[in-house]
């Protein structure tokens, strides 16, 4: 069914991620984990096409995008994971003609059911953030599922019951949790660093948050940034003063 | 957008088709039984032929075309549900119709409640092709509020040249209120079409890339997430020939221009130059309406460009 779950019930999940673009560093291990786990679970197979050849494709739930940002001493380059964002109001979803691309009412997830999608390609086209991918050999809709097979498999050890994404990060970027409970980690998280939804204008109203870089250190008067040369010039001791006037005569 | 030619051609054939239906579907109302057996057949089936091979090719673009049925369950959010319920219901008025319509002395109440009935169901078919583009708030060329009703002249100024068409064949090129319609459609095809290509040029960027990514203020790519062209890029992917744009617009005006020429040629001249005329205009008119698609494809931007380097849209 492609009409939407009511989800302004009091003490509705709403599953998703929090990407800390301060941290992120760009190495693709969620993106590289994402695809190596969901090459085999719930969206399998997830194609490529000439993977060693000139021009490779295929299919892929997670981007890893670098921008830049401000000028010249402000200017600085960050790395911006990009996914499903699991919105509550998913146009790709009741763009759907066959009901293959729903919102879990249970915990908001927002999945395609690869057996009824007949690979129209409109939820695509309705999703302002391009996280659906086309498979071009298996004919569907591929999109993040949030791991929905890991996050609930009692077979895998409980630490290992979360998105294989966040799992991958080896710098806490990633974060999974219940955003739709204040008290959840997630949530504060969200709260303490000043978290935004992406196009919010839009009003698809993404579940998934991203957390700001933070202020540059040298800024925010936190270590200065001093010349290395101007380093140690300082206490006066006797080893010191005899240093400086070998440091004198060498130069 | 990627224009798809499955896409290009569904929505051109079957919109002609529709509109050549929704026509007929008058006539017979107001005119009771076709004047000749030959004359209603072969416009039934023009007509019928020209929306099922759109929405065959339709389907072609599909993953899985073989699930296409399924399609039909989502009509309570889904203009794309909405469209192949719609189309495949006018069906049945339409058969019905037709069977009526190319009999002598059918019943006339019944005969108009049929053809009204036809050309309701067709031209809510083509508003409902229409809808699954202006729906998407995704898409800012789409969202143009002539998007509607481009659809609608385009699909009845394309009928209304093929049933000048099919009446001059059939000797009957002279008929005043037909030449009257198919000319003021083609004229408003134009217009329609001027007043959607001012609008979209004159539409201003309304998201940026600062917007998209959250970042704000002035924000600029320097990394792609893949080495080659994925998905996103080749079927939203801003690089589409849209430098062709003016001259493609152009080329639009000059075949609508040349089939209202052709049309007003047949109409007056009449006699054994009549159907040629009208047939080459059927082309032109044709030609016009495909080139037509094909821009509202090509020149539509997609809001997740700004994740791939566009600045603004």
């Amino acid at each position: 069914m492609t009409t939407l779950p009511d989800t302004t019930r009091p003490g509705q999940k709403k599953l998703g991620l929090v990407i800390d673009l301060d941290t992120c560093v760009g190495c693709q291990a969620c993106a590289v984990s994402c695809k190596e786990w969901n090459t085999q679970g719930y969206s399998a197979p997830l194609t490529d096409l000439e993977p060693y050849g000139p021009d490779p494709a295929g299919a892929w739930l997670n981007r890893i995008h670098g921008y830049e940002t401000g000028e010249g001493d402000n200017a600085r380059g960050l790395h911006f994971p990009r996914s499903c964002l699991h919105c509550e109001t998913p146009a790709c979803v009741t763009v759907c003609p066959t009901g293959a691309s729903y919102k879990r009412e249970e915990d908001g997830i927002v999945l395609v059911n690869p057996d009824t999608c007949i690979g129209c390609k409109l939820c695509s086209w309705a999703c302002p953030y391009g996280a659906r991918e086309y498979d071009q050999d298996d004919g569907v809709m591929k999109k993040c599922t949030l791991c929905v097979d890991r996050i609930y498999n009692e077979n895998l050890e409980p630490e290992d019951r979360q998105p294989a994404c966040v799992r991958a990060c080896p710098t806490g970027a990633r974060h999974f949790g219940d955003l739709g409970d204040e008290n959840s980690d997630v949530s504060k998280l969200v709260k303490s660093r000043g978290g935004f939804d992406l196009l919010p204008q839009m009003d698809y109203k993404p579940v998934n948050k991203y957390l700001p870089p933070r202020p540059r250190r040298d800024k925010a008067g936190g270590v200065k940034s001093t010349p290395l040369e101007t380093v140690g010039k300082g206490d006066g001791s006797l080893a010191e003063r005899v240093f400086s006037w070998i440091d004198e005569v060498l130069s | 957008m990627h224009p798809a030619y499955s896409v290009i051609v569904f929505t051109t054939a079957s919109g002609a088709g529709y509109g050549l239906l929704a026509l007929l579907g008058l006539t017979g109302a107001s005119h009771g039984s076709a004047s000749d057996f030959w004359f209603g057949s072969v416009s039934m089936l023009v007509a019928l032929g020209l929306i099922t091979v759109g929405l065959l090719s339709s389907t072609f673009h599909l993953g899985h075309p073989e699930r296409a049925w399924r399609a039909f369950s989502q009509w309570r959010s889904s203009w794309l549900s909405r469209e192949g319920v719609l189309a495949v219901a006018t069906y049945i008025p339409a058969c019905l119709f037709g069977l009526l319509w190319v009999m002598p002395d059918s019943n006339e109440i019944l005969l108009a409640g049929l053809g009204i009935v036809t050309a309701i169901l067709a031209m809510a078919t083509v508003i409902c092709t229409a809808m699954i583009y202006a729906s998407l708030t995704t898409i800012r060329a789409w969202r143009h509020w002539m998007v509607v009703p481009v659809y609608v002249i385009f699909s009845i100024a394309t009928g209304a040249v093929l049933l000048f068409a099919l009446t001059s064949v059939f000797g009957r090129s002279g008929i005043p209120a037909l030449g009257i319609i198919t000319i003021v459609a083609l004229v408003l095809a134009g217009v329609a079409k001027l007043v959607y290509w001012t609008g979209i040029d004159n539409m201003k960027p309304l998201y940026t890339m600062g917007d998209a990514t959250g970042l704000g203020g002035d924000v600029r790519q320097w990394e792609l997430p893949h080495t080659s062209e994925n998905y996103i890029q080749s079927e939203m992917g801003f690089k589409v020939a849209r430098r062709h744009a003016r001259k493609l617009r152009m080329i639009v005006g000059a075949c609508l221009v040349a089939a209202l020429v052709l049309v007003l040629a047949a109409f007056g001249l009449g006699g054994e130059a009549a159907p040629v005329f009208a047939v080459l205009a059927v082309v032109l008119a044709g030609i016009g309406a495909i080139v037509e698609r094909w821009l509202f494809f090509a020149q539509a931007r997609h809001v997740v460009s700004l994740f791939y380097g566009e600045q603004s849209v």
